[in-house]
């Protein structure tokens, strides 16, 4: 691996740019390996690279139907924060953004990691009951979070429509300063580029077509190039976790919906922060391009279609023109779904199955982006020890036979619940 | 988007209908705990055709079968439910 840096990128402009090699290899898949990741979005190559790094197991192979980042890496709204309210999910996704912070200098990547603030705003006395209660709560576990009024929302986007007449009138916000956003199609170059450098083998256009178990364990996958054996095998294709687990008997309790998110055409600097509204179900942020990117609630009905309803981008469209008017004007230049593995308390799962040797990292609903770090290096350490790491342990996938389900939302048992 | 049929309002449009849950995880009272935890968090999530429980929420407040293929919405069958 090249490493990147200025003298290296004035180095390369002497043969115009021409001299830099590929950031990973094309390897044709091996017989055997010690670990096989099936998917190779963020998480897959994530926990590849710790495997790698962190656990000193080499001998792994991210297997890839089409390319990597292709699928829900590259469709999310991009937005990083660990202000949740569960205890278990502040954890793991406070040790996700910890792992964030830095990441571009480990991985010798600019995945352009901004922490510009993640903001939610309140638009009521009890919205804002609601946000003190969950900022009280960060703080004690040790999570930036802060209060705002009114008036310092306005000071921090003073294109808010803050009017008192306004359609969401704004009351007070809470941030999280430490949030922000990230250019995801580089979080899974970054990681394949640092995972291939120590020996991981990247393998794109190899779709697994099932699984080699015998007597409850599984020996290796089948792939549209032929077998591969492995010791262990990590499932890690949210979205598609169901279809994928299928082919090795198991049925999960993880839903496949579909969430839209959509992109203006670049605009000069006008929103600096990310801007969520819980109450309201929209988000917008401005990318470094100059883009807007807004999303809302998902479709809430089984679909494999990444394909959505006019109906929902009518209604983010109109959230988000109530909350800032001025995006009246901008014109809307794509719209797109992602396929999302929605579980049935709104958490992951990460962890063992009932089949020796398989493991799950999957059911993230529409919040899996944010934690692509923390999850690969859980996942790697389940990997490596077969033992899962404290933080993902609350996750296992038998929490649900035992009704100790991580409820965020408070919504119950219904993937459409969320 | 999609065009449902309700049986007892004609063709409506789908915002008017809520997804419940696919027709294998309906519980029944008297099942034991192992295969109540099957009924209640197992999914098949079939891509293709599949059977769920939906209903007419902002209509007749009924509730419907459909027939549905989750890759590209085809409606094969829209019925009353339970059957009468």
């Amino acid at each position: 691996m090249k490493r990147f840096s200025a003298l290296a990128l004035l180095r390369a402009g002497l043969d115009g740019q021409k001299s830099w090699p590929r950031d990973w290899r094309d390897p044709e898949p091996r017989k055997h390996y010690d670990v096989v990741i099936i998917g190779g979005g963020g998480h897959g190559l994530a926990t590849a690279y710790y495997l790698a790094k962190t656990h000193g197991v080499r001998s792994v192979a991210v297997l890839e139907r089409a390319s990597i980042g292709g699928g829900n890496t590259g469709r999310n709204t991009t937005i990083v924060r660990s202000n949740y309210r569960q205890p278990a999910l502040q954890r793991l996704l406070e040790f996700s953004l910890k792992t964030w912070e830095g990441l571009s200098d480990e991985l010798n990547y600019n995945l352009m990691f901004s922490q510009r603030g993640a903001l939610f705003l309140g638009h009521s006395d009890a919205d804002m009951t609601k946000l003190a209660e969950r900022g009280d709560s960060l703080r004690c576990v040790g999570i930036d979070a802060q209060l705002m009024t009114r008036r310092q929302v306005a000071r921090l986007i003073p294109l808010l429509d803050i009017s008192p007449n306004a359609r969401f009138p704004v009351v007070g916000g809470l941030i999280q300063r430490r949030g922000g956003t990230a250019r995801h199609d580089a979080v899974a170059w970054g990681y394949a580029r640092a995972a291939d450098a120590l020996g991981v083998d990247v393998i794109q256009n190899c779709e697994v077509t099932g699984f080699d178990i015998t007597d409850g364990r599984v020996h290796g996958v089948r792939t549209s190039r032929g077998s591969v054996g492995a010791d262990r095998v990590g499932l890690c294709v949210a979205g598609n976790s169901g279809l994928v687990a299928a082919m090795a008997g198991l049925k999960l309790p993880i839903e496949s919906h579909l969430l839209q998110a959509f992109v203006s055409e670049p605009v000069k600097p006008m929103i600096d922060t990310v801007i969520m509204s819980q109450s309201v179900h929209c988000y917008i942020s401005q990318s470094d391009k100059g883009e807007l990117g807004l999303g809302g609630d998902p479709d809430h009905y089984p679909t494999y279609s990444q394909r959505g309803s006019p109906h929902r981008i009518d209604e983010v469209a109109a959230q988000a023109i109530a909350m800032v008017p001025a995006l009246s004007r901008l014109r809307m230049l794509r719209s797109w779904s992602g396929t999302t593995d929605m579980s049935f308390d709104g958490s992951p799962i990460i962890g063992a199955t009932p089949i020796d040797g398989l493991y799950l990292n999957g059911g993230w609903c529409y919040g899996g982006f944010k934690a692509t770090p923390g999850s690969g290096r859980l996942y790697a350490h389940h990997l490596a020890t077969g033992a899962a790491h404290a933080i993902a342990a609350p996750f296992s996938l038998e929490r649900f036979a035992l009704g100790a389900t991580i409820d965020e939302a408070g919504a119950g048992p219904l993937p459409q619940a969320r | 988007m999609m065009l449902i049929a309700c049986p007892h309002c004609g063709p409506r449009a789908h915002v008017e209908f809520t997804y419940e849950r696919t027709m294998d995880a309906i519980l029944s009272v008297d099942v034991d705990p192992d295969t109540a935890v099957a009924i209640l968090f197992q999914r098949e999530n079939p891509r293709g055709p599949s059977q769920e429980l939906w209903r007419h929420t902002y209509g007749c407040r009924s509730w419907l079968r459909l027939t549905r293929n989750t890759v590209t919405h085809d409606l094969a069958e829209v019925v009353a439910w339970p059957p009468a």
